[in-house]
């Protein structure tokens, strides 16, 4: 964690850096409310995978598998879009 | 090579379409209006290739330029007064990615009261946002700046954004015989931009203007700096290579009978014109008189300005913006600092003058040139032209 910084006449110019992925940075822990799925009722609409603004919804061989907690921020999103009745995602307060 | 009859606007647009930027993206403003609708024209005849923004808002004309030079294009734009102000944000983001957007200012009052005519005041309020700045005295010096200022701001040591400008109206609507390049010359002269990343570019993917903390924003800024000391001697270069082509001589500043001067001036953009009038008539009457025009601002060649008023015994500092009881006009500030504890000084006081546009008389430089013989009951920071 120590490594040396560079400094002005070492450090790439421009502010231009390799490209990131935020895949090795978790956001997740900003979260105050965690979407829970209900595999049961959910009809696999795909709504919450199109509006998850954090690509957090996760899909294997075209099916909703649940969420990256990782990275889901818990804006609600998902649950307010999910469309069934009852709501297959509905949102709970993170436990301290 | 072509003579035209060109007014300060006409001359920068003409500039503009012999360099055939690759986009420009602006918003007209009064008195820099005419400079991108005489190149919009341009465009809608074809006469030039340019994709051309015509954004809402000056904000939204450097964001527009930030984020086409930042793909690689060569990018220029046109302002004035509040319209640089509305770019307040955007250009110190320009300068900090060092992309070498172009921009020509027609320096214009900062309102209020509201008002449209000649003073510094707007590019002096930009001149700690990393950009490039350079006056320009008459139409021939703005069309020959911006053709010089594509190489400056793109040269591969500088990589600053970089803005010409001319004083509004006195320059930019007043018509003058100039000389051009033929438009092979020009488009040889200012080349290809070989842009070191491109954020279009997907085969070398970059991370642009990402969060720059405590750690790193620094390092970025000195950075910058550094890159603005060096490119002093690009400046000087590249000014000498145009010399070769045109005859015509750029430096940082001109010295007018500076050399044996007894009494000179230092000043910015057209007054440099009128007070040249006046140094030749003193000298006629056999006063050393003098003139240093400052043409580059920043970078601020502040050893070479000291080094060239040395031997002057008396020097007034012509200030066309305030900075509203600063130690003087920024222009003032500079000078002094320049020249404190150097082993020879000349004595040095400071006028602000012309705001809003105020005309400047050849009588009150006289009068400057006549304080200067009294300089030592004089307070440092004066005005002239301003009723008591």
């Amino acid at each position: 964690m120590s490594e040396a910084k560079p400094g002005w006449k070492s450090l790439p110019e421009n502010d231009a850096l390799a490209p990131g992925t935020a895949d090795k940075f978790h956001t997740g822990g900003w979260r105050s409310e965690k979407p829970i799925w209900n595999e049961k009722t959910c009809i696999q609409c795909m709504i919450c995978w199109i509006a998850c603004p954090d690509v957090s919804v996760t899909v294997k061989d075209g099916k909703m598998t649940g969420f990256d907690y990782d990275h889901c921020k818990g804006c609600g999103i998902c649950a307010f879009e999910c469309p069934t009745k009852p709501k297959s995602i509905v949102m709970e307060t993170e436990k301290k | 090579m072509p003579t035209l009859a060109k007014t300060g606007n006409e001359a920068m647009a003409e500039a503009m379409r012999q360099i055939n930027p690759d986009v420009v993206a602006a918003y007209p403003i009064t008195p820099a209006t005419e400079i991108v609708m005489i190149f919009a024209s341009f465009v809608a005849d074809g006469l030039v290739d340019t994709e051309y923004i015509p954004v809402e808002s000056e904000h939204s004309a450097m964001s527009a330029c930030v984020g086409a030079s930042a793909a690689g294009a060569r990018v220029m734009t046109g302002t004035s007064s509040q319209g640089l102000a509305l770019m307040y944000e955007i250009l110190p983001i320009a300068s900090a990615l060092r992309l070498p957007i172009i921009m020509s200012d027609v320096n214009r009052a900062i309102s209020g009261p509201i008002n449209i005519h000649c003073d510094h005041s707007d590019t002096m309020a930009a001149r700690d946002f990393g950009w490039i700045q350079i006056f320009s005295e008459n139409a021939q010096e703005a069309y020959d700046n911006l053709i010089q200022a594509v190489r400056i701001a793109e040269h591969p040591k500088v990589k600053l954004p970089t803005m010409v400008t001319t004083d509004g109206f006195i320059i930019s609507h007043c018509m003058e015989k100039i000389e051009t390049l033929e438009d092979t010359e020009a488009k040889k002269f200012v080349g290809e931009r070989k842009p070191e990343v491109s954020v279009l570019d997907i085969e070398h993917p970059v991370t642009l203007g990402a969060l720059d903390l405590q750690d790193y924003y620094f390092e970025h800024k000195v950075q910058v700096a550094d890159a603005m000391r060096n490119s002093i001697q690009y400046i000087l270069e590249i000014a000498r290579e145009y010399e070769k082509q045109t005859g015509r001589k750029y430096d940082l500043f001109e010295k007018y009978q500076l050399d044996d001067a007894e009494v000179a001036l230092v000043a910015l953009g057209s007054t440099a014109g009128t007070t040249k009038a006046v140094v030749d008539e003193l000298r006629a009457k056999g006063v050393k008189a003098g003139l240093l025009k400052l043409r580059v601002f920043r970078p601020f060649p502040a050893e070479e300005i000291a080094k060239a008023l040395a031997n002057v015994p008396a020097v007034a500092v012509l200030d066309r913006s305030d900075s509203y009881n600063g130690q003087g006009g920024p222009l003032f500030t500079e000078i002094r600092s320049a020249l404190y504890g150097k082993a020879k000084t000349p004595k040095l006081i400071n006028y602000v003058y012309g705001l809003g546009g105020r005309d400047v008389t050849l009588d009150e430089l006289r009068t400057v040139f006549a304080d200067l013989k009294k300089i030592d009951q004089m307070p440092a920071y004066n005005y002239f032209g301003v009723r008591e």
